[in-house]
């Protein structure tokens, strides 16, 4: 009961705080508001038990990104340029998604529930991994055998992230040179 | 009474956040976020003793050092332009 509640006024203040980050002008006052918006989720994923996930929020959202805006800020301008015409097309892009999600939400197993897919299968990998990989540990036999793709894509995501920045501080240095 | 507590800080919040949105120059923006960070290290610990599990603690504690950071960073922007590249600035 009381949880419901707290969810809720939390959610509320997102949902406020999401249009204000929309709506406010100055780049500045949406940094910060970036940064109230973080806290304020770090908490609600407080209240569902996601403590973790709530550590990573605050230290990246409410933290790092602030600090990272902060530096992109120092290197543009702080006023947003004003919209010179209301564009109809993202807006029906945004509506749709979001109908989209909410749409596949309603076939999710309720929340905190034993029958999740995520309970009943899987669930032996302890007893399974070894006759069928071979790899002693389990952890490891997860991740590179079951989902090996899964792993292939996300080292080929943090590769090109890596690519990509040492690309754009090569060129930084060599523009200080010349 | 620690139910009561959560809902007095939550109502607190909700009004620092309407202080964060409309707030007419950004400073009244900056306060309102770091009372806001203040305000998410109550109810977390509140939260905490209201389930019994207020090992979660040491989690306020992260969120008050980050909060530090965060608005450190913030008024140093502020001050200096920039973060901190004065040293730069001066030589290139």
């Amino acid at each position: 009961m009381i949880e419901t509640t707290v969810t809720i006024l939390l959610l509320l203040m997102l949902g406020a705080v999401t249009i204000g980050i929309v709506r406010v002008r100055g780049l500045f006052a949406a940094v910060v508001l970036l940064g109230v918006y973080s806290f304020l989720m770090a908490t609600l994923f407080v209240v569902l038990d996601a403590v973790d996930v709530a550590m990573t929020e605050a230290a990246v959202g409410a933290g790092v990104s602030t600090v990272f805006f902060l530096g992109a800020l120092s290197l543009t301008d702080t006023v947003e340029a004003p919209g010179k015409r209301r564009q109809i097309m993202p807006l029906f892009v945004a509506v749709v998604t979001a109908g989209a999600l909410l749409w596949g939400l309603s076939d999710l197993p309720e929340f905190g529930s034993p029958d999740q897919p995520i309970h009943r299968q899987g669930a032996d990998y302890l007893v399974r991994s070894m006759p069928e990989t071979g790899i002693a540990n389990v952890v490891s036999a997860v991740l590179a055998s079951y989902r090996g793709f899964d792993t292939l894509g996300e080292t080929t995501v943090v590769f090109t992230a890596g690519m990509g920045i040492l690309a754009l501080l090569r060129r930084r240095r060599g523009e200080g040179k010349s | 009474m620690i139910a009561a507590a959560l809902l007095a800080v939550l109502v607190a919040m909700a009004l620092v956040v309407v202080r964060a949105l409309r707030g007419p120059t950004t400073f009244d923006r900056l306060l309102a976020a770091n009372s806001i960070g203040n305000g998410a290290i109550l109810v977390l610990a509140l939260f905490g003793f209201l389930t019994g599990r207020p090992e979660f603690l040491d989690l306020g504690l992260t969120y008050a050092l980050l909060n530090y950071v965060g608005i450190f960073a913030v008024l140093k922007f502020f001050r200096h332009g920039s973060l901190g590249a004065e040293a730069e600035a001066d030589g290139t």
